[in-house]
């Protein structure tokens, strides 16, 4: 089999890492919390750094009015389908072995890959700043308008007692080694049909 | 200029350190060396490396502290009532300290031992005596808390428990004050041999721990002191010191000081398992509560027990002797191999020590002196390894270190010694401050003593500390003993009396502690998983609430319908999961104490309100930012009035939130 094939192969079998390792995490600091509150955000789910740690951030904040996060959201339910769909049609255009095809499927995945990262900032942005006017403690910018909590979308940011670190974990790196893949199959693709 | 700062500096050194030679020297206030604080100092945030298990005696409770710091960190209520942690006061904890004389309020603790696993400590639990309403309880150390406490029938001044068999085969009770055994009216003058002293093996399951008599020797009616296992060559036998061989009744410090010789009794335990294990003894009528703590519960309950396993010495030939000891001998101590039996006379000028291996051959060749109400009496020639002579006035108890040596506490001289068992030679004294009586190793009670500190238990604290009025704090004393000679490293005061203590190497503990109690697993009847099910139910006179308590709030926070003549239950349940975290409840008025109640549990507490009016309630313990608005109001009516119970959070009935 050519080389960019199993690449190509290979890259979109990477990204089902999704379904056994987390994609990303919110790791929560803060004097009280010497070990600290962590969430997992699986595709499918979330999930406790430490048990009970949902519940113990959203304990902390409800004082400042923020909503609970949730069970479920919707995108739990597409996300899977999503990177299952993804998954197949990479193997298929792998067997099919037409290089374009695999720039075809980074492109998708890419915007895909965007439009997750988009869903997801405005998830926090609503998390942050969506508040209950009724708040034990409501916060003023220095402009005086309400201080929102929203968690970084990656990287460390200081949010009042806490500091929240964003970063991607196991899963995601799947995912980014696999898309590489599939990209390095295109050139490789391209430079085996140049050879023909 | 700099040089002859440099030099003042130097100077103003080098006097300091002459000062406090100077002091040592002397010997009483300042003796200790230079290093010691650094020894003992732990820095913030830092872990001590042993825990400390000491008994409160009077205080009837156990006190765990850091070692070699010397920090309080935890009372765990044992056999008293603790009004801060609700102990005794709730209607869950109640049961723990039933008796066949109804409920005890108060005990006397006394020897802590921490279970064993092939000859070492190994910090599952727990075990302690109280003496005055003859007890055993068993504490876990995974949650720091009593689990099991039983009564022992049949004896009085439960005083030589509660030592562990080396794989905690046994936890032993003993007799200290001989009694009509079964209990009975008859005239005190008559006691010589009408009263007996039981001697009561529990056996302890090897999971769960659970406490069970599995038999009670009736044995003359002595005082049974103290006693300790054999381990190693001597597993299998158990060894009580004994006084009042006189069998005296009055004016005791008299009479019962008599005899030159007292003794020690030597149990072969083993063979008395093999003769109840063929259906030998006697069920017995008697009647003793066992008490049983159940973590899934969150409850204890009391069972009373109707009969006990009695055995008399001479139904089992061949397993029981008497060792003659030097005059009332305290403490009877085994060391480390398991070949030496030390008995720590503290009427006499010496300390006599036995050998296993002596004995054995004694009781093969029938070396006997005779008997006491029918149990051989070994010729003290042919048990004894020797006598350590002129070491002090009073000793009372001896552990060991792992190189041989026996460091024994001697309450009238008011210092250890330290001594080699095998040459019976002085190796170092120390004095204490003052008047010690037990002393600790840690694993001492064990084949693997943790030999690096020594604790002293001081009976009389006088000028140590600054001064209280006429009741002055207690104190132990802390020696570093891993060189020759021992090093006072540090007094530290305690609870109640520091009569004797535990210790073992905090790895060993501090990995298994709990941190919160699972919610889902709470089987409390009365528990609720969430603020939905919280209600209040009247049934009849009796109103009870399901009561939840999360960051910052109870619900129900606000109940009507109570009136005066109700007995109310506050059934409250902590929701939260998190480490520590437990919120506090009380009630104005309630005549019990209040509850704290840890993360994941349901306690309960009543309250019997006597007058008109509305009533708050309030979390005691500062739980977060809005623990000051952390409570809720009770409004009670006249017993006349037909308000219906009603009850609310924040203006809707918990639970139909959503159906609105």
């Amino acid at each position: 089999m050519k080389k960019s094939k199993v690449l190509m192969i290979i890259g979109s079998l990477l990204i089902l890492g999704l379904f056994a390792f987390p994609l990303w995490n919110i790791t929560l600091e803060a004097p009280q919390y010497p070990i600290p509150l962590g969430m997992d955000i699986h595709i499918n789910k979330f999930s406790d750094t430490h048990e009970f740690d949902i519940k113990n951030i959203n304990l902390m904040n409800h004082y400042v009015g923020m909503q609970y996060i949730p069970e479920t959201i919707p995108e739990f339910k597409i996300f899977p389908i999503v990177i299952g769909f993804m998954a197949a049609l990479g193997i298929i255009f792998g067997f099919i072995g037409k290089y374009k095809l695999y720039l075809v499927w980074f492109i998708l995945i890419s915007l895909l890959g965007i439009a997750g990262m988009y869903d997801f900032y405005l998830w926090e942005y609503d998390y942050g700043h969506n508040l209950d006017p009724n708040a034990i403690m409501i916060f003023k910018n220095p402009d005086g308008s309400v201080m929102g909590f929203q968690p970084p979308l990656f990287g460390s940011k200081d949010i009042l007692n806490f500091t929240a670190h964003s970063y991607p974990r196991t899963g995601a790196y799947f995912m980014f080694v696999g898309i590489l893949l599939t990209f390095i199959a295109f050139f490789v693709g391209k430079k085996e049909a140049k050879k023909k | 200029m700099k040089r002859i700062f440099k030099s003042i500096f130097l100077l103003a050194i080098t006097s300091s350190l002459v000062v406090s030679c100077g002091g040592a020297e002397k010997g009483k206030k300042g003796a200790i060396s230079g290093n010691a604080a650094e020894k003992v100092y732990i820095a913030p945030g830092e872990h001590d490396s042993h825990y400390a298990f000491i008994s409160g005696g009077f205080s009837g409770q156990l006190a765990v502290y850091g070692l070699p710091s010397g920090r309080l960190f935890r009372v765990i209520p044992v056999f008293s009532q603790d009004p801060e942690k609700g102990y005794g006061y709730s209607e869950e904890t109640k049961p723990m300290l039933m008796t066949s004389h109804g409920l005890i309020p108060w005990g006397d603790s006394h020897h802590p031992d921490i279970s064993q696993t092939a000859g070492s400590v190994d910090g599952r639990w727990v075990f302690i005596n109280e003496n005055n309403t003859p007890r055993i309880a068993r504490i876990s150390l995974e949650t720091f808390e009593t689990e099991e406490i039983i009564e022992i029938p049949n004896s009085a001044g439960n005083h030589s428990s509660s030592f562990v068999t080396e794989n905690t085969e046994y936890v032993v009770a003993g007799t200290r004050f001989a009694v009509p055994f079964p209990q009975k009216d008859m005239p005190i003058s008559e006691m010589k041999g009408n009263f007996k002293g039981a001697l009561t093996f529990l056996s302890v399951d090897k999971e769960e721990g659970h406490m069970d008599i599995a038999f009670q020797l009736r044995m003359p009616g002595f005082n049974y002191d103290l006693s300790h296992p054999g381990r190693g060559k001597s597993h299998g036998w158990f060894f009580f010191s004994t006084y009042n061989t006189e069998e005296s009744n009055t004016l005791m410090e008299v009479n019962a000081s008599q005899n030159d010789k007292d003794f020690i009794a030597a149990i072969n335990w083993k063979k008395i398992e093999e003769y109840v294990a063929n259906g030998g003894g006697t069920k017995v009528p008697a009647n003793y509560a066992h008490n049983t703590w159940n973590d899934d519960e969150h409850t204890a309950k009391t069972v009373m027990e109707d009969e006990v396993l009695v055995i008399e010495p001479s139904e089992v030939p061949g397993a029981i002797f008497f060792l003659p000891t030097a005059k009332s001998p305290h403490g009877c101590d085994v060391d480390p191999t398991g070949e030496y039996i030390i008995g720590n006379g503290k009427l006499a000028a010496q300390m006599t020590i036995h050998s296993f291996t002596k004995m054995l051959k004694a009781i093969e060749d029938k070396a006997f002196d005779g008997d006491a109400y029918g149990i051989p009496i070994i010729k003290f020639d042919a048990v004894n390894y020797g006598t350590l002579e002129q070491p002090g006035l009073g000793p009372l108890h001896t552990e060991f270190d792992t190189r041989g040596n026996g460091y024994t506490t001697f309450f009238i001289s008011s210092e250890v010694v330290k001594w080699n068992i095998k040459d019976l030679k002085i190796i170092d004294r120390h004095p204490v401050y003052y008047s010690v009586g037990h002393l600790m190793i840690p694993g001492g009670n064990s084949q693997t003593p943790d030999d690096k500190y020594l604790v002293a238990m001081n009976k009389i604290t006088k000028d140590r500390y600054l001064p209280t009025g006429p009741e002055v704090c207690q104190s132990a004393q802390l020696f570093d003993i891993s060189g020759e000679k021992m090093e006072l490293l540090l007094d530290f005061p305690t609870i109640g009396e520091p009569h004797y203590a535990a210790g073992i190497a905090a790895d060993k503990i501090a990995a298994n502690s709990v941190k919160i109690f699972r919610l889902e697993d709470n089987k409390h009847p009365y528990a609720v998983q969430n603020e939905a099910e919280t209600k209040v139910v009247r049934k009849g006179k009796e109103v009870h609430i399901y009561m939840s308590m999360i960051r910052s709030h109870f619900s129900p926070d606000n109940i009507e319908g109570v009136k005066v003549g109700d007995k109310v239950y506050f059934h409250v349940t902590n929701l939260e999961q998190d480490y520590d975290v437990p919120h506090g409840i009380s009630m104005i008025g309630a005549q019990t104490s209040e509850l704290l109640i840890m993360p994941g549990r349901t306690t309960t507490f009543t309250w019997e309100p006597k007058q008109v009016g509305v009533w708050p309630f309030y979390c005691t313990d500062f739980c977060s930012a809005l623990h000051q608005e952390m409570q809720g109001y009770i409004r009670v009516s006249p017993a006349s009035s037909n308000i219906e119970i009603s009850y609310t959070l924040d203006g809707d009935v918990p639970g139909e939130e959503e159906e609105l």
